[in-house]
This record gives structure tokens, sequence and C-alpha cells, in this order.
């Protein structure tokens, strides 16, 4: 009846998974308390669950990212301490099984729920407005892809208290992960998990790659986007040519595992490095697709602060699209060392090399934007600057790795795990950050605190270099990523370095929360309230509406006549917003309870797949076709808003403006 | 690119361009990639017998052919479906529908009955990596067909007691033909490189 | 993209003519391909050649005249997208074949 699940399978038997199961029950069920005390619940279903504005889901999306940060980085401390303590005969406090699992979380998580999520939540705030478009093509797969990010995110954590995770790494190698070495539940959640984010992810490359194509405002030509919205551009193709891969992959191996097939096996004629080939299609793929999109930002934020148009817009665009494209073909150098020859190998290390000479042209160009600018040290330029210095050594580091002779030494060595987190938090992290402090005003009408932000920025700017240098270390001197413990004597010293660095970027964390409360308590503060919604003199299309923007975002959709839209706008006279009107009835999506219904299904059909519940994941898979049919026959999906409420809000705004103009 | 002037962008509130047709068809390119994966891993473990039955003493070519057949015409039968329903012609193109989905059903019940088969006569997915990548890629295309079914029902639903095909329910049936001539295009792929090479 | 109609309403769908014609090519083709394995007529290097050819064409066949594909303007992103993808999967169909050959070939493993 219930499958491979009974009462043995939650672990009361390990003190730490019991203390944060107690944890969380008591913050959700005060979290579910308060949100009853105050009757919230209607609003919350009717506003933000079902919602299916791209602003809202935006929001969403980053409170996902943020919620999974903090337990991708609980893993990542726990991690350092058990190696800061597991030295000469100490077992440390996290015994081989469970340490396992934290790795193997930690990097999905950061990966898949941290960073994903965040980038799909800045692809949602920013890009329909950059383009000058009400929404995205499909809004309602907006709101699906949301839910089946959420759901896999909720399934990855019922795997702490119900049963186990993964043991078998971020990616899952077989022969490591086949039933034969992995019979427990631990690969299944980790299939699973991926499987439906992978929906989500596929569906929003899907989403994005046919806004930006179809959804221009008129007049906003090729070269004359602005930048962000060109990587979001890149970035949602190259999910949707690699995340088909990787659901393959990671199908195929559910296949071993689920009907006994010999993909990957060890007998039967299966082939493991396979597995390498296809994941490695979709890895590499996907490091790019984190980090374009921080390229992006930095494209707008240094303009933004340096008062000065972006040097070399068109090798910036020709740079990402060059990317974009060598990213296909490098996915080798993640297994230099499975034994294929030179000529293989060579191909593909000067592919990689080659990846670095667009990557260096950015880096010119942001250097370039601040060169004779006035620069205004506001917190999002400490991140890119931080981000110019600590990319450009991760950057440097790779391209070591890349030699594959140089790489047969370091192949998955600390070395490798310092590089990717070198690029991974000095590129995509900070690069997010900075965003999130840049949009932050458009986002919610009041800016973020600066104090707290740069004193967050320092914490994680330190604590990264004492984190992660040391490992480059240990890397050098022999060290292989994954270990439980060791008694090598020249370690320890550099592993307790490391543990102060994760201590630094804990305080960096507890920073940022602090800077998000200080942010919200001092909201009505007149210094913090962004009146004319372009607090930082911006130069794209999102800076001419209100923030936070009306439901339909441009009253009157704007005509582009140049690169940097609203800057060039500013500059001649032009009223952008055409103040006044006359204004016609808006055309818009009706919010729906399909995306979320998908999604609880598709939460109910994972976890009954893991248990091999077979009955209840017959009911998911029902409820999810059944969701899907009774949608597409549903005629009541749009509604208009009337011209008369539009004249309302927009004569709201413009009174702001004068009022704010004749201070 | 630069002298593109994309001149649509919701500007005009009354008639959205629908993107849904170029939407689906982009979906189905990451779709291709799918089965192009499957090719790749059916190429790379296609000599993998394990000691099993390889391709060349397994596959029938009369049974290939019918499958084809089925599935050619089915797509002929489509077409004129999506001729009827320009014209508006709403019995038509109930009939034409009905048709293409017996004729699918015929193709997925060959296909079952050929997989039965060979699972009864220890040739499963299981016996080998050749099979595995076999199952896997013919099984995915079926899988495919299976969904175009369950599709050409709802549609026929939906069809069922309207007058006039609304431009949402056109959108829906040019979705639906893009999908079931692209399983097609897949199936020449499959009966080529996956069955007719095996023969040789 | 200056014609907006790329997708549903101004699209060409086809006549009764273009499908029947389609058709029978795709018949013809088909059952060339058949004909080629089930004679033996050639040697097996020369019918996996034919067979790639007659596939090709035939792919090109139900491109044009089942899914419309043609040249037309309002036509460019589905046929930029479509071109595009066979690309990526000629690159990951080649690349793996060279990478897994050579890796069998190195370790032994066939």
């Amino acid at each position: 009846m219930l499958g491979r699940l009974s009462l043995s399978a939650i672990p009361f038997d390990v003190p730490i998974l019991v203390g944060t199961f107690a944890g969380v029950a008591i913050i959700g069920v005060a979290v579910l308390g308060l949100i009853t005390y105050f009757g919230k619940w209607g609003y919350l279903w009717k506003e933000w669950f079902t919602s299916v504005d791209h602003k809202r889901l935006a929001v969403m999306y980053i409170i996902l990212a943020l919620v999974a940060l903090f337990r991708g980085f609980a893993d990542a401390i726990m991690m350092r301490t058990q190696l800061a303590l597991a030295y000469a005969g100490n077992p440390g406090y996290l015994p081989p099984h469970h340490y396992d699992q934290i790795f193997s979380a930690h990097g999905t998580i950061m990966i898949f729920f941290l960073a994903m999520a965040f980038m799909t939540g800045l692809f949602n705030f920013v890009v329909p407005l950059q383009i000058g478009a009400r929404d995205v093509a499909f809004p309602f797969l907006n709101n699906l892809s949301f839910w089946m990010t959420a759901i896999a995110f909720i399934l990855v954590n019922v795997s702490l208290f119900i049963g186990e995770f993964s043991q078998c790494g971020w990616l899952a190698y077989p022969p490591l992960s086949e039933s034969q070495f992995s019979p427990g539940v631990g690969v299944d959640y980790y299939i699973w998990a991926i499987q439906l984010s992978g929906v989500g992810t596929l569906l929003t490359g899907v989403n994005f790659f046919v806004t930006i194509v179809k959804m221009r405002a008129p007049g906003m030509t090729w070269m004359k986007m602005p930048v962000f919205t060109w990587t979001a551009f890149c970035s949602s193709i190259l999910i949707m040519v690699s995340f088909p891969v990787l659901t393959v992959a990671v199908a195929l191996l559910g296949l071993d595992r689920y009907f006994g097939m010999h993909f990957f096996t060890n007998d039967g004629g299966g082939n493991q490095m396979m597995y390498l080939n296809l994941i490695w299609a979709w890895g590499h793929p996907e490091v790019y697709i984190l980090v374009i999109p921080a390229f992006g930002v930095f494209s707008e934020v240094v303009p933004a602060f340096s008062q000065k148009p972006l040097f070399g817009y068109g090798t910036m665009v020709y740079a990402t699209c060059a990317i974009m494209v060598l990213s296909f073909l490098v996915w080798v150098h993640h297994f230099f060392t499975m034994g294929a020859g030179p000529d293989v190998n060579a191909f593909f290390g000067i592919a990689t090399m080659v990846i670095s000479i667009p990557t260096g042209v950015k880096l010119f160009n942001w250097m370039f934007t601040m060169y004779k600018g006035r620069i205004q040290y506001h917190a999002c330029m400490y991140w890119v600057i931080g981000f110019m210095v600590t990319f450009t050594i991760g950057g440097m580091t790779g391209v070591m790795m890349a030699i594959p002779g140089a790489d047969f030494v370091l192949h998955n060595s600390l070395f490798l795990i310092a590089h990717f987190h070198n690029v991974i938090i000095g590129g995509v992290y900070f690069g997010y950050i900075a965003g999130m402090n840049f949009w932050f005003p458009k986002v919610m009408g009041f800016k973020m605190n600066e104090s707290w932000g740069i004193r967050a920025f320092w914490f994680w700017f330190i604590g990264f270099y004492f984190a992660f240098v040391p490992l480059y270390v240990v890397g050098f001197q022999g060290m292989t990523r994954r270990l439980n413990h060791y008694d090598n004597p020249a370690w320890h010293p550099w592993l307790l370095v490391a543990e102060v660095g994760a201590v630094l970027i804990l305080l960096g964390i507890v920073c940022q929360l602090t800077q998000l409360y200080v942010t919200i308590r001092d909201r009505n503060l007149p210094e913090n309230q962004d009146v004319t919604g372009d607090p930082w003199n911006g130069r794209s299309l999102e800076w001419s509406t209100s923030s936070p923007p009306p439901p339909y975002n441009f009253a009157i959709v704007p005509h582009v006549h140049e690169l940097d839209a609203f800057m060039h706008d500013k500059e001649n006279g032009i009223d952008t917003r055409h103040a006044g009107g006359p204004y016609e009835a808006i055309h818009m999506p009706k919010n729906t309870a399909a995306g979320i219904l998908v999604g609880g299904f598709s939460l109910v059909f994972g976890f009954a797949a893991v248990w091999y519940i077979w009955w209840l994941a017959a009911i998911g898979l029902i409820g999810v076709i059944g969701t899907v049919i009774a949608r597409s026959a549903n005629k009541d999906i749009d509604y208009y808003i009337p011209a008369d409420e539009v004249a309302r809000i927009e004569n709201e705004h413009s009174r702001k403006l004068m009022a704010q103009a004749a201070e | 690119m630069a002298h593109d002037t994309t001149v649509h962008a919701g500007h005009d509130e009354h008639h959205h361009e629908s993107p849904v047709v170029f939407g689906f068809w982009v979906y189905l390119m990451t779709d291709c990639i799918i089965f192009g994966s499957l090719f790749a891993t059916f190429a790379v473990l296609r000599n993998q017998f394990n000691g099993g039955p390889s391709g060349h003493q397994l596959f029938e070519i009369s049974g290939l052919g019918i499958e084809t057949a089925l599935l050619l015409i089915s797509s002929i039968t489509y077409g004129f479906g999506m001729i009827a329903a320009h014209k508006n012609e709403i019995s038509k193109v109930i009939g034409w529908l009905a048709l293409t989905f017996l004729l699918g059903l015929g193709f997925v019940g060959l296909e079952v009955n050929e997989f039965a088969h060979m699972i009864h006569e220890g040739a499963g997915p299981d016996r080998s990596a050749f099979l595995s990548a076999f199952f896997t890629l013919v099984g995915t295309h079926g899988l495919h067909v299976t969904c175009g079914l369950i599709w050409i029902v709802t549609l026929i639903v939906q069809l069922m007691g309207t007058t006039t095909i609304p431009e949402r329910m056109m959108n829906k049936l040019t979705c639906l033909s893009l999908f079931w001539h692209f399983l097609d295009i897949v199936w020449i792929c499959v009966f080529t490189y996956v069955y007719l090479a095996s023969m040789i | 993209m200056s014609d907006i109609h790329t997708s549903s309403s101004g699209e060409s769908h086809g006549s009764v003519t273009s499908y029947v014609i389609g058709f029978v090519l795709a018949v013809i083709l088909t059952v060339l391909a058949f004909a080629v394995v089930a004679t033996h007529s050639l040697s097996p290097s020369g019918t996996i050649l034919a067979l790639s050819v007659l596939a090709l064409v035939q792919v090109l066949v139900h491109l044009h005249y089942f899914l419309h594909m043609g040249g037309g303007s309002e036509q460019r992103w589905n046929n930029m997208c479509f071109v595009f993808t066979v690309g990526f999967v000629a690159i990951f169909i080649i690349g793996t074949l060279f990478v897994m050959n050579n890796t069998a070939i190195h370790m032994m493993s066939r």
C-alpha cells in the first residue's frame, strides 16, 4: 500500500535532523499561524500564488532563491566544520552516510534552486519592462514554471525528514548511483527533483525566448535592445538547447534504476562514460546559463553608476553570442581524464581556452565604461568591482585546468572546487546580488539600505578569499574533493582557515538579512522612497515606469528611437510615458489556480514515484493531465482594465512626478 | 539583423497576434533535442548486445512497413483536417481528426504488440544495452504519439457542438498539426537508422 | 520580421494538391528505402549511404509539404530556430561519436 515507505524511513536516530525538523516545524507553524491570524490566506492565494503577473512571480522566485541559499549554505558550513574537525583519527561529527548527502544536496540546491531561481526571478522582473512589453508571452506557463521549481525544491527538502537524499554528488555519476550501489531512495529523490524542476526551467526558456523575439516595443531593433535582455535571450537559448539533454541523461539513469535497463550499468553492455558525455553536454552550457545574465546585470549597473553609456555595446552583444555558441563545444573538459586520446582532449582544451577571449572583451568593456566616468560607489558597485577582481582570478584558474595535462593533476581535487566557487560566487552570486540592489526600488518602491549592503559585501568578499584560497592550496597538495576525514597534517591549517572563511560568509549573509530588515523597517523615510521610478538616472525603459510598476507596466507602449531608450528620451525632452493619454482599455490575462494545481499534483507524483506508491503516482499523473485539459477548455482567461482606471493610475503617478519636480 | 523593425508589441490592444504557434514550434525544437540525445545514445550503444539478440534477428520488415504506412497516412488525413478547419467545416474536421486518431491508435497498438512480443521472447529492455536504447528511443516516440492521441480526443470533444472555430481553437489545431507532422519526421529517422540500418 | 503574421492567421496552410504531392513523394521515398534493404541490391556501406540520402530528402519533403516551411520572411524565426536546433543536434551527435569512439579505442572497451 505504501510501497517502500515505512516509519523506519524517518531518521529519528540522527539528532541533527531531529533538531532541524523541530526548528523547521516551529518556524513553519509560526509563519502559518501568523498568516492565519492576520487573515492573509485569501490575499496570498489571489494576489500571489495564482498570479500570472511577471512582477509578482519575480518576487516569489527570489524569495525561493533566498530560502534555498539558507539551506545550501547550512550544508556548506557543516561540510567546512566537518573538515576542520575530522583530522588525525577524529571522525568529526558527520558520519560518511550523512556527510555524502550534505555535499550532494549542497550542489543540487545551490545550482538548481538558488542560482536558477534567482536568475529566473531577475529575468521575470526586468525583461518585460526593458523591452516595453506588458507581460511575458505566456503568463500562465510562467506561473506553472514557478510552481514546478518550487515543488521540486520542496521534494528535495522532504528528503531531509523522510528517507534520505542522494549520496552520489550533485551529478549522481553511475555506476555509484545505480540501484546496485545506491539501493535507497536518495537518488530517486534527486532524479525526480531534477526532472520536475527541469520542466519549469525549460518552459521559462521557451517563454523568454518567445517574449524577446515577438514582444519588443515598436522601434526596438536587435541592436537597440538593452544588454541584460540580450543576455536573457542567450541564456534562454542555452536553456532550450541544454535542458532536454539533462532530461534525457537523468531519465536514462531513472530507467536503469526503475526498470533494470543497462544504459550506464557495469554489466549488460552499459557505458557509464555515456552518462558523463550526456550530463556535461548540459552541465557546461548550464554554467553559462547562470553567468551570462550576471554579465548582463554588470552591463546595466556599471553605466548607471558611472553616468556614462556602456563602452562597446556591439562588442558586448557579439561577445555574449560568441560565449553562447562556444559553450556547446567544450563539454569534454569536465572529463579529460576519462580516457579519450590526445586529439579529443586537445580539441576541447583549445575550445575552452578560446572562451576566455570574449569574456576578456567584456571585462575590458566594463573597465572602459568606468574609465573617466563619474563613479558613484553605491552598494551595487561594490559587488561589481568585487566581481571583476574575483572572476578574473577564477577565469584564469579555469584556463589552467583547460590544459589537459594540468587537468590530469588537478581533476577532482579541491583546486577544482575552489575554481568553480571562484566563478560561481564571484561571478554569478555577486552579479545577482548587485542586480537585486539595483532593481529593488523598482520592485518595491523603496531603496535598499546601503550601509548594510556594503557590510554584507565586505564580509562576502573577504570571506570568499579566506574560504577558497586555502582550497586552491590543498588542491595542489593533492587533497581530493568529497573527503570525509583525512590525516595529512599539511592540509589541516588550511582547512581551519577555510572554516574561518565560511564563518565570515555566514556574517555576510547575516548582514544581508539585516539589510532586508532595515530596508523594510525604514521604507517610509522620505530619502528611501522611490517616487519618480528613476532613482539611479537609468538608461533603459524599466526606469520610465512608476515604482512599483502598474499591473500593465506601460499604459501606452513606448516607441524606441535609440539604444538606451529612456536616456535618449530624457535628453531630448520626449515623454516616454505619453502622460495624459489618451488611454485605452488594456487586455490582461486572468490569474489562474492551474499552475499551483499542476505543481501540487506533480509533487504528489514525484513523492509517490520515489517511494514506489504506484496508486498515488497514478493519481498525481491523472491530476496533472486533467488540470491541463481543464485549463485548455477554460474560456474565462482574460479581462480588460478599463480606460478610466488606467487614466486614474497614470494621473496619480504624474501628480507625484510633478510634486517631486517642484521640490 | 539591424534593419529589423518589430512592429508588434501588443500596442494594438484588441488584436494580439498570438505567439502560441511560434512558442509551440520553439518547444518542438527542444523536443527535437531530446530525440537527438536519444539517437546519440542509441548510436553509442547499438552494438552492445551482451550476448543477446541483435536488431538483425529481432526486426521484421513487414510489421515496420505497416507501422510506417499508418503514420504516413495519418499525416495526410490530419492535413485534410486542417484544410477543412481553415474552411470552417467543423463536422469534416471532426471526421478527419477521428480518422487520424484511429490510424495513430493502430500504430501504437502495433508497437505495443511488437514490444510485448519481444519481451515475451526474452528480448526486453533489461536484456542488453542495445535493447535498453532501442526500447527507450522507440518507446519515447510511441509515448509522444500517445500524447498526440489524447490531444486529438480533447480537441474533438471541444469542437463538438460548436459552429465556428475561434482563433484560440485554430491555434490549438495548428500546434497539434505541427506536433503530429514532427513525430512523422522523427519516425523517418527511427525507421531508417534504428530498424533498416540494423537489417542490412 | 516586418511581417508579423508569423504564426497562425497568415501562415500558408497548404492545399489538397500540395498534401497529395507531398504524400506521394513520401510514399515513393519510403518504399525505395525499404526496397534497398529488402533486396540487398547495394553493399552495406552503400546501403547506409542510400538510406541516409533517402531519409534526408524525405525529411525535407515533410518539412515543405506537411509543415509548410518555406523561405518567406514571415517564417524567418521558425526557420532560424530549426536550423540552429539541427546544427546543435549535429554537433552533439557527431561530437558524442567522436568522443565515445575515441575513448573506446583508448580504453579497449570494445
